[in-house]
């Protein structure tokens, strides 16, 4: 098999990352992916947000689903995952798997073919999506990890979210670099937004408040072909 | 007082008072003779063609009078009407006044009841903005005034409004007031396609066009008029500017500097001349440069004389305060920028001083014509320029004002935004036929060319937002009825419209939110002291001292969408830079700075130092002839250095140099960077340039091929950050973005997130969409300034001179200064974040 070889070349042992003593590669296409488990996790898709404003009156290109599961193909395409976890928010809102136009879906289909795929339930979509397979949870536990759409205010080892779409900035030589990242502390990861029209909110934010120990906070800011980790001395707020 | 309208008669009396007899009603002649005045012979010619029927353009200097001129063919008209009998219907407004600024319809409201009062005409005048109260508005609706001040973005509102054609069924005139200003923008071409609406209402509408001294009148008479037939045009009549300004250019006895932009030399002889004049209105072209001023300024002011300052960024109420205070006469000397540049006249003033070059002659005697509103005297000011180039580019300012020249942007075609959001208002006002709104917008001047095809698509992005992907039939916001009509699909629709209602798109912008000192972020409900730009707030640390509204703020951070900020202190202030209100030189004046630099004969009217500064250029390296375009290359520590003069304005140079250095990447000449300014543009490159092009690899022509404007651009222009900018614009005009929603104000940042999303889905799924080709067009005009830099370089084939040197040359050195100033804008943001993990890497010892 040769989806083997392609992972063997993906992966580096530097750039893993621990995660309550399991490693992952934060890729910086924006996914997390568990080698020793053949797990890919992915964040946020907020697939259908375009058609979701549209309703209201909007008219934003209707491209995002399209461009968001392009992405998407390509990042299993290359680590082949057993598992995939669709980290809550997949759909912008509840009717959004109904309208997802039939081409999508059945690109969508062709990923989760031959794979244990799980919707975990968001808080823009809490219930399954229509017509589409795969098991829908309200969290997942894996091994020494915890997959659950929103960060709980306790701390807890091992917990893989999303929902807050993190993203970090620097400054340097008088210039100011914002990018979608990563956000840990080696005991839980918060995911950065995957789909096209997701913004983000910066991991200095009150909304994080008391989520990491800033001490080993480390924001895996999305670079154009890799991550750049960022120690949060360095971050700034805005 | 002198009223601002009305002079005693100095031209022609006897043919004046003879006209004024046969045109003007009785009321009028007595009350001109009450006062002891007679009618101006332009505002008697211009009522005459107005009662034969005529749209008029009147073009005259300041003071001339413009304002009464306008109005005296809808007041004379209103005279004569007879009184409404009790229980008669209201009729509705007779004629609509238009001007670019609220202020400004205000300022008229008050100058125009006086001459009514005395007269003694029934008449009612009222303002309305997006000030006025809900209840006056509805009001004004059931009962019009005879005569409504309003503002573009105000009419595009009442066209929206399903009571529209009655409540404009009345109309006789439009006045529209400092037309030079209005067309050049968006704001125009939706003005524009107001007035063919207006038109179609009511088909004997006549226009009045009250404008400044231009360089081509006949496209504002075409403006005027509905184009059918094509190129028809309104009358015209010119008055000759009056008495002749006393402008001189500060001969300092300082040492003018090479480059920047403070003009900090000269204050203390600038702090003289405020000392010997009642009033002095400072005029600098940046907020930059006007709160570095006033900051330096006060520092002379040893005589604690009252000196204020005025920008657009500053809080409203503190700008209302100091124009109160100007009106007063209770100010001896205000800073500005171009927010008070339009034609309000406050107080008595009576020396303009220009800080800085003033970069178009238009906007000069604009300013100038600031200084006294009487145009039988003369107006007086003083220019200071900053810097050495700055010194030719006010001397040929100055030359140009005598001359009689004027410059304005040249006027472009009707952007396709615009176009977008006034389909959607006609809608809004009730149900089209699509052939015959295509022929209403085609008879707006700026949308006389436009193709069926063009329009057809506007109407679909209008409908469905117009992709390819028919994805969005059931959201459609307009949709065709079985007759044909296009018909606003849902009341909600209308609604939307209304909030989202005009063509200017602020910045992002953050509120400087003051709190007192030591509370850090902490410390809450301050007062707001203005905006400031969202890009520069990012690029500050916690910490950080900058200049803002004369004061030193320390920077605390940013929470939510405002920037908190304390007292502050110190040496290392920093000055905000803000993206809009730079200037670039005008094409005329550049083309009198490059006339100047080649005529020797020329240098007398210039300071001995900067006569001196060219004297030694000519003598170490060559002065270009005018038309040519000089560029040197030399060493400099272990770089390879080449300028080059084209005198086209910063924008163009910006994207001369990304162009440049793109050319010279693949010539493997290992371009660094760049820097550019109004007058030139340095670029700098390990390999030795002059080298290759000695052996036309490629040559110096080669490189400067007008080709870069094909590909090159476009594969820049995919990447650029300006780019993005301009579309977040067209967005919101489109009406695709919401400025707004019903109760809540989206924030800036929002917005920009969202569109820059946006964009990078559309461009990649459908990069001929028409929302992306009125991008482009917008960019390639604006930021970029493509237009001119291709004249620029298809004017210099074949007549650039190389010039290699072992050293510097003395004409070069205000470029290189800039070099370490002004970031070099590439695209390497990815660099920045290698750098940053980096640093971590070698703190943490594993680098």
């Amino acid at each position: 098999m040769n989806f083997s070889l392609s992972r063997a070349t993906l992966i580096a042992e530097a750039d893993l990352v621990g995660i309550a003593g399991e490693r992952a590669v934060c890729d910086w296409r924006g996914v997390l992916y568990f080698p020793d488990l053949r797990l890919l996790a992915v964040s946020d898709l907020h697939l259908e947000k375009g058609s979701s404003f549209a309703r209201r009156g909007a008219l934003i290109p209707p491209y995002d689903t399209g461009a968001t599961l392009l992405r998407l193909q390509a990042v299993i395409a290359d680590y082949q995952p057993q598992i995939v976890v669709s980290l809550g928010d997949s759909f912008h809102d509840g009717g959004g798997a109904e309208r997802m136009h039939v081409s999508f879906r059945e690109r969508l289909e062709a990923m989760m073919a031959g794979r244990d795929w799980f919707w975990v339930a968001g808080n823009h979509d809490p219930e399954a999506p229509a017509d589409l397979p795969g098991e829908t949870v309200k969290e997942l536990a894996i091994g020494s990890l915890l997959f659950r759409h929103e960060p709980s205010k306790l701390r807890v080892e091992g917990e893989i979210a999303g929902h807050l779409h993190p993203c970090a900035r620097i400054v340097q030589r008088g210039r100011s670099v914002r990018r979608r990242c990563f956000a840990g502390d080696g005991g839980r990861m918060i995911m950065p937004a995957f789909g096209a029209y997701t913004g983000s909110l910066n991991v200095l934010d009150r909304a994080y408040a008391g989520l990491f120990r800033l001490e080993t906070l480390v924001a895996y800011m999305l670079g154009a072909e890799r991550i750049f980790a960022i120690s949060s001395s360095m971050l700034r707020p805005g | 007082m002198p009223s601002r309208y009305l002079l005693r008669v100095t031209e022609q009396p006897r043919l004046a008072e003879q006209n004024a007899a046969v045109l003007l009603p009785e009321p009028f002649v007595k009350w001109f003779a009450a006062k002891g005045w007679s009618p101006r012979v332009h505002q008697l010619e211009l009522l005459a063609k107005a009662q034969a029927g005529q749209s008029v353009l009147l073009i005259a200097p300041t003071g001339a009078g413009k304002t009464l001129a306008g109005f005296l063919p809808s007041l004379t008209e209103l005279a004569k009407r007879p009184r409404r009998k009790p229980g008669e219907a209201h009729r509705g407004i007779h004629t609509l006044y238009i001007s670019p600024l609220k202020a400004l319809a205000v300022d008229i409201e008050r100058n125009l009841g006086k001459p009514v009062e005395e007269i003694g005409l029934p008449v009612t005048i009222e303002t309305r903005t997006g000030d006025t109260p809900s209840h006056k508005r509805q009001r004004q609706k059931l009962v019009p005034p005879d005569i409504l001040l309003t503002t573009p973005e105000q009419l595009a509102l009442l066209i929206a409004g399903n009571d529209a054609k009655r409540f404009f069924a009345d109309l006789r005139y439009v006045v529209l007031d400092e037309l030079h200003s209005l067309v050049t923008s968006k704001r125009g071409h939706l003005l524009a396609l107001g007035l063919a609406r207006l038109r179609a209402f009511v088909p004997k509408l006549q226009t009045i066009g009250l404008s400044a001294t231009v360089a081509e009148p006949d496209e504002l008479r075409r403006w005027l008029v509905a184009q059918n037939p094509p190129g028809d045009m309104a009358g015209l009549i010119t008055v000759a500017g009056g008495a002749k300004p006393e402008i001189s250019i500060l001969d300092s006895r300082e040492r003018v500097p090479w480059s920047g932009h403070s003009a900090r030399y000269a204050i203390s002889e600038i702090y003289e001349a405020i000392k010997e004049h009642r009033t002095t209105l400072l005029f600098v072209n940046t907020r930059s440069q006007a709160e570095l001023f006033f900051q330096e300024l006060w520092r002379a002011n040893e005589d604690s004389l009252p000196i204020a300052l005025h920008h657009g960024s500053l809080d409203v109420g503190q700008r209302r305060r100091v124009e109160k205070a100007m009106a007063d006469n209770a100010l001896r000397a205000i800073v500005a920028t171009s927010t008070l540049d339009l034609g309000i006249d406050w107080g008595d003033v009576d020396l303009v001083v220009h800080v800085g070059a003033p970069k178009g002659a238009s906007r000069l005697a604009q300013r100038i014509g600031r200084a006294n509103h009487r145009m039988d005297e003369p107006s007086k000011a003083i220019l200071i320029p900053a810097n050495r180039f700055e010194v030719l580019e006010c001397r040929a300012a100055l030359d140009a004002n005598y001359l009689g020249a004027q410059d304005t942007p040249p006027l472009v075609k009707g952007a396709l935004d615009v176009l977008s959001q006034h389909v959607l208002g006609v809608a809004c006002g009730g149900p089209f036929d699509a052939d015959l709104l295509f022929e209403e917008v085609r008879s707006a001047a700026p949308y006389a060319a436009l193709e069926r095809e063009t329009f057809d698509r506007v109407i679909d992005f209008v409908a469905t937002g117009g992709y390819a992907l028919k994805n969005y039939e059931r959201y459609a916001r307009i949709r065709r009825t079985k007759e044909g009509l296009w018909r606003v699909s849902h009341p909600s629709v209308a609604q939307q419209y209304r909030l989202n209602v005009g063509t200017i798109v602020e910045m992002p912008e953050l509120n400087i939110r003051y709190v007192r000192q030591g509370r850090g972020m902490a410390g809450r409900g301050g007062p707001v002291l203005g905006k400031i730009e969202e890009y520069f707030a990012e690029t500050l640390r916690p910490g950080d001292n900058f200049l803002f509204a004369g004061k030193v703020l320390r920077f605390e951070g940013i929470r939510e969408n405002e920037c908190v900020v304390s007292n502050g202190a110190g040496a290392n202030i920093i000055v905000p830079s803000y993206a809009g209100g730079k200037f670039p030189l005008s094409t005329y004046l550049a083309e009198q700075v490059r006339g100047m630099l080649a005529d020797s004969d020329r240098w007398r009217a210039l300071p001995e130092q900067v006569a001196d500064w060219l004297r030694l250029q000519k003598e170490k390296s060559v002065l270009p002839k005018r038309g040519d375009l000089l560029v040197e290359t030399f060493p400099r520590g272990n770089r390879h250095y080449m300028v080059a003069y084209p005198f086209e304005g910063r924008l163009a140079h910006q994207t001369l140099g990304m162009l440049l250095t793109r050319r010279l990447e693949r010539a493997h000449a290992r371009p660094l960077g760049f820097v550019a300014t109004d007058y030139s543009l340095a670029v700098w490159a390990l390999d030795d340039m002059a080298a290759l092009f000695k052996a036309k690899k490629p040559s110096l022509a080669a490189l400067f091929d007008e080709d870069m404007l094909g590909d090159d651009l476009e594969a820049w222009l995919n990447d650029s950050w300006m780019l993005k900018r301009t579309f977040r614009t067209c967005a919101v005009i489109a009406g695709l973005i919401e400025k707004r929603y019903p109760g809540q104000e989206k924030s800036g940042r929002q917005v920009t997130v969202s569109a820059d999303l946006i964009y990078d889905v559309l461009r990649s799924h459908e990069p001929d969409h028409i929302l992306l080709q009125a991008t482009r067009t917008d960019a390639s005009a604006g930021l970029l300034d493509v237009s001119r830099l291709g004249e620029m370089l298809s004017r210099v084939r074949g007549r650039i001179m190389h010039k290699h040197l072992d050293q510097i040359s003395p004409l070069a050195v205000p470029v290189m200064l800039e070099i370490g100033k002004e970031s070099v804008n590439g695209g390497a943001n990815d660099t920045l974040l290698m750098e940053a993990a980096d640093l971590v890497e070698e703190a943490m010892g594993r680098g």
